[in-house]
């Protein structure tokens, strides 16, 4: 088990080389001198002398690897650069952002999994009842719906025409109203895909001869299901709730753009329209790194959960 | 050829038995058609902003049939060649994608070693950022326009087929087929052409099909970021940007682009779940 | 009374293809303490009477007959009485232990669940229990072996903790779906040795396609074809002077007796010959098999035949 983790880290190791590689290089397929861009004035004029000093300043002036090594350093000890615009730390934008969107996570997350795994679990117990194909077609409609479509379409429903919650923002540091929609909007989404994980794993479960075994013995089949069943039909939940992070954060970049959530999705959007290609590496490199770590958490708690895999000497 | 005929037929048939996949198939043929015939069927040009028929509601005014945007343009007429906009994005980007994806694929499992193992470093590289993130970055720096989101979904999207046509050529590469065609003098590039894509190719019509339904709908996103082609293009997803301001007043151009969207999508997934279905149990599938 | 009768039962599923008639008319006795061997090709049925009897089918299926187990027809009964006689008045022993047990239960746990369920002893004295059954299918180190799971034995040991399972609740019918299937020969011994032990005072309906495990384990041997049975009667009978073509090409098609096989193969079970359902692979056709369709009739004393050659 051990051995695995260690593997699966250094098969990691050039990939992520080659992440660091890609993010560097986003500012310099950036259009535009950043630094001309920065400091062009509303009439259109640049002053040469202050762009070369901003260029120094930003260490725009020294050799390509040379940068790399410098950026790559700077990354190790958590300096991401100071955005173009505000001049802040990129780093705590970032943290603050991904604040936000943490938070917008979670609660999606919890509203995903409460619809989606009692309608897995039903949908396969009483497979091809017309419960079970309401079930599958409103999760082929959940997964092909666009998320900015349906975050929208609440915002007319609740925000618009019955006034409940507010259209956008973040009310007092993301307070139940303001999340709400948003949180629906993910949740829902991320909800079709696991309801149909989850119904294609209870129903694999329920076709072994270990069911039919406990049915032999006279278990009752509410023990059947709780016990027997769910057992194994939840081994892959570890991996169903790793999918939905993937869902929901990539899911973020519109949904908080809608809501004007000020979470990383829409910061790095922002950040893109603004030019702020210092920042937008920030968040580029930010997300990889926890992508990539929550896939290799997801991956090793996977194997550990299931007992025949954790005794597996490969 | 023979064979491949049959084999095209039972899997026709057996696509008819899932109703679906059946319903997809034929939704994407009439999307197909009307993105064909867009200019016999609209009613009116897609670009023509009339400013005196602005914001004019569905099923009232019988010239524009849905309605008008916030430029006068008929919204109808947009949807319309919209279609052919999204659809040609998917097959621009699947073709491509599965193009690179299949020959890095391919190339990668056959020769193994060093090969195999620099090629599928880039995949891990390419995974390890979240999709939309890298494709937003890619988009955002190349410039808006159909071109920069072209290339940025095939960016994205390439890894599946790598990652389908090596595990595929993995599996194929023990069989005594291939051993016998080398035997008989057979070169690596034959081989592979000949022997082992023709087995490719079920996973790689399901992965494309469904891949068509993840760009269209991947593709949408990107332009209702504004990071798609500009304005007066009728995207799909530009046109329920650009109707946002106006959904308090005037929602069927947010609801009806959305609506969509949601439909073509819907097809593909169907049409590749069925497939799947078909396709995937009868042959080895692998990891 | 017999133990448990069977009269007239079919198991029919219909499918898109057709109705499959697994089991076609099957009339059989099983008395008290006997072991009744069913034998068979792998389709005629064999596997679908068992779980018939257990009414363990779920998929949609056309039952009809009467199944009487001590004087009751278990057809007649209701869900949760057939949950209560299945572990504790007949039990069985299902094919294939690596994938009948639960991968992710303990072993002892898996046994002790039987054990509370029908003899509502309390977790501690079921699982003391439990480890006595793994003693008593000659498991070594019980109470540790009970702690752990399915994947950490081997084979022949997961059999025994199959047939520790079955035997928990002390039930009086057990049927065996083929117990030895799939393991190699030493093995094979010691269970049919154990089995032979363990089972002496109860009665036993053992399900198999192996000739050798039959002839060691049991008292009287059915074989089925295509859904019904053919011949019947006790094992010497049955080895001795078999008299069906089938049995013959059966016991022929034994490496023992020179692996001939039978020509021909087993008739779809949507599709059945009309008349004799072996009559297309018979070399002892006569014209009247290929019409009627023969009945079971008792050559001799408890040997019973169902063929027209072989009742003349």
């Amino acid at each position: 088990m051990l051995d695995y983790i260690l593997k699966r880290i250094l098969q990691l190791i050039p990939a992520l080389l080659l992440v660091s590689v890609a993010s560097f290089s986003i500012i310099y397929f950036a259009p535009g001198d950043p630094a001309e861009t920065l400091l062009t004035g509303p009439d259109g004029a640049v002053n040469p002398k202050s762009v070369e000093e901003f260029r120094i300043k930003m260490g725009l002036d020294k050799p390509l690897h040379i940068q790399y090594l410098i950026w790559l350093n700077n990354v190790l000890h958590g300096d991401l650069g100071y955005s173009y615009r505000t001049e802040k730390p990129v780093f705590d934008h970032i943290t603050t952002s991904f604040g936000a969107t943490f938070k917008l996570a979670v609660v999606s997350l919890i509203i995903s999994l409460i619809i989606s795994i009692p309608l897995g679990i039903i949908s396969a117990i009483k497979h091809n009842s017309a419960l079970d194909i309401s079930c599958m077609v409103g999760a082929s409609l959940g997964v092909s719906m666009p998320n900015f479509w349906l975050g929208l379409l609440l915002m007319l429903l609740f925000g618009i025409y019955l006034d409940w919650l507010p259209v956008a923002g973040y009310g007092t540091s993301g307070d139940l109203e303001h999340i709400i929609l948003p949180a629906l909007t993910l949740g829902t989404g991320s909800a079709a895909v696991t309801a149909r994980l989850m119904r294609s794993s209870m129903l694999e479960v329920l076709g072994q001869d270990y069911i039919l075994t406990a049915r032999a013995k006279g278990v009752p089949e509410y023990m059947v299901i709780g016990k027997h069943a769910l057992k194994n039909a939840l081994i892959p939940f570890v991996t169903m709730v790793g999918l939905n992070f993937g869902y929901l954060l990539n899911g973020s970049v519109v949904v908080e753009t809608i809501f004007g959530w000020p979470g990383i999705g829409r910061l790095i959007v922002d950040s893109i329209n603004m030019r702020d290609y210092i920042m937008v590496q920030g968040c580029m490199v930010f997300v990889a790194l926890l992508f990539v770590t929550v896939n290799l958490v997801v991956d090793i708690s996977y194997r550990y959960l299931d007992p025949r895999i954790r005794y597996e000497t490969t | 050829m023979k064979q491949h005929k049959n084999q095209f037929m039972d899997i026709a048939r057996r696509l008819n038995e899932s109703r679906p996949a059946t319903l997809g198939a034929i939704i994407i043929l009439l999307l197909c058609l009307m993105a064909v015939f867009a200019p016999q069927l609209s009613p009116n040009n897609p670009n023509t902003a009339c400013l005196d028929d602005r914001l004019i509601s569905p099923f009232t005014v019988s010239e524009y049939p849905l309605g008008t945007d916030h430029l006068g343009r008929c919204v109808l007429s947009r949807l319309l060649y919209g279609a052919r906009i999204s659809l040609m994005v998917g097959i621009i980007v699947v073709g491509i994608s599965g193009a690179i994806g299949i020959t890095l694929g391919i190339v990668s499992g056959y020769y193994g070693g060093v090969i195999d193992a620099v090629i599928m470093r880039f995949v891990d590289a390419t995974l390890s950022f979240p999709s939309i993130f890298l494709a937003v970055t890619i988009a955002g720096l190349l410039g808006r326009g159909l071109p920069s989101v072209i290339i940025a979904l095939i960016v994205v999207d390439w890894t599946a087929y790598a990652r389908i046509s090596r595990g595929s050529v993995l599996s194929l590469k023990e069989k005594e087929f291939v051993e016998s065609a080398r035997s008989l003098g057979a070169s690596d590039r034959y081989i592979m052409i000949r022997h082992i894509l023709p087995n490719i190719i079920g996973p790689v019509i399901v992965i494309g099909t469904l891949g068509m339904a993840y760009v269209i709908l991947s593709a949408a996103s990107l332009s209702f970021l504004g990071f798609g082609p500009q304005p007066p293009t009728p995207e799909w997803g530009a046109m329920l940007n650009a109707g946002r301001m106006y959904m308090r007043t005037e929602p069927h151009l947010t609801i009806i682009p959305g609506l969509a969207i949601m439909v073509m999508v819907l097809a593909f997934n169907l049409l590749g779940d069925g497939l799947r279905d078909i396709l995937d149990p009868r042959k080895t599938v692998i990891e | 009374m017999s133990l448990l009768e069977i009269i007239d039962l079919k198991t029919h599923f219909p499918t898109p293809n057709g109705l499959v008639k697994a089991v076609d008319t099957i009339d059989m006795k099983v008395e008290k303490k006997e072991t009744f061997g069913l034998i068979g090709e792998t389709g005629c049925g064999k596997s679908v009477l068992g779980h018939s009897i257990m009414r363990l089918i779920q998929s949609e299926i056309v039952m009809d007959g009467r199944i009487i187990y001590k004087g009751k027809n278990l057809l007649e009964k209701s869900e949760a009485e057939m949950r209560n006689i299945r572990g504790e008045e007949i039990a069985m022993i299902l094919q294939n232990p690596t994938t009948s047990l639960n991968p992710v239960l303990k072993v002892g746990e898996q046994i002790a669940e039987a054990i509370r369920l029908h003899q509502h002893l309390n977790r501690k004295d079921a699982k003391q229990k439990a480890i006595e059954m793994l003693d008593a299918v000659r498991i070594p180190s019980s109470s540790q072996r009970s702690d752990e799971y399915p994947h950490e034995f081997s084979g022949g040991m997961k059999q025994r903790v199959m047939i520790a399972m079955g035997l928990a609740c002390d039930p009086a019918l057990i049927i065996a779906d083929e117990p030895t299937k799939g393991l190699d020969v030493t093995i094979k011994i010691q269970i049919v040795e154990l089995m032979k032990e363990i089972t002496a005072p109860k009665a036993m309906l053992l399900i198999t396609h192996d000739l050798g495990v039959a002839a060691e384990m049991c008292d009287r041997i059915a074989l089925m074809y295509a859904g019904e049975l053919v011949e019947y009667a006790s094992v010497i009978e049955m080895f001795g002077n078999p008299l069906h073509p089938y049995t013959r090409g059966f016991l022929d098609s034994l490496p023992v007796k020179g692996l001939v096989p039978i020509p021909g193969m087993s008739p779809s079970l949507i599709d059945l010959p009309v008349g004799c359902r072996f009559h297309p692979r018979c070399n002892h056709v006569m014209e009247i098999c290929r019409q009627k369709h023969p009945e079971m009739t008792e050559v001799k004393d408890g040997h019973f035949v169902r063929c027209f050659h072989a009742s003349s």
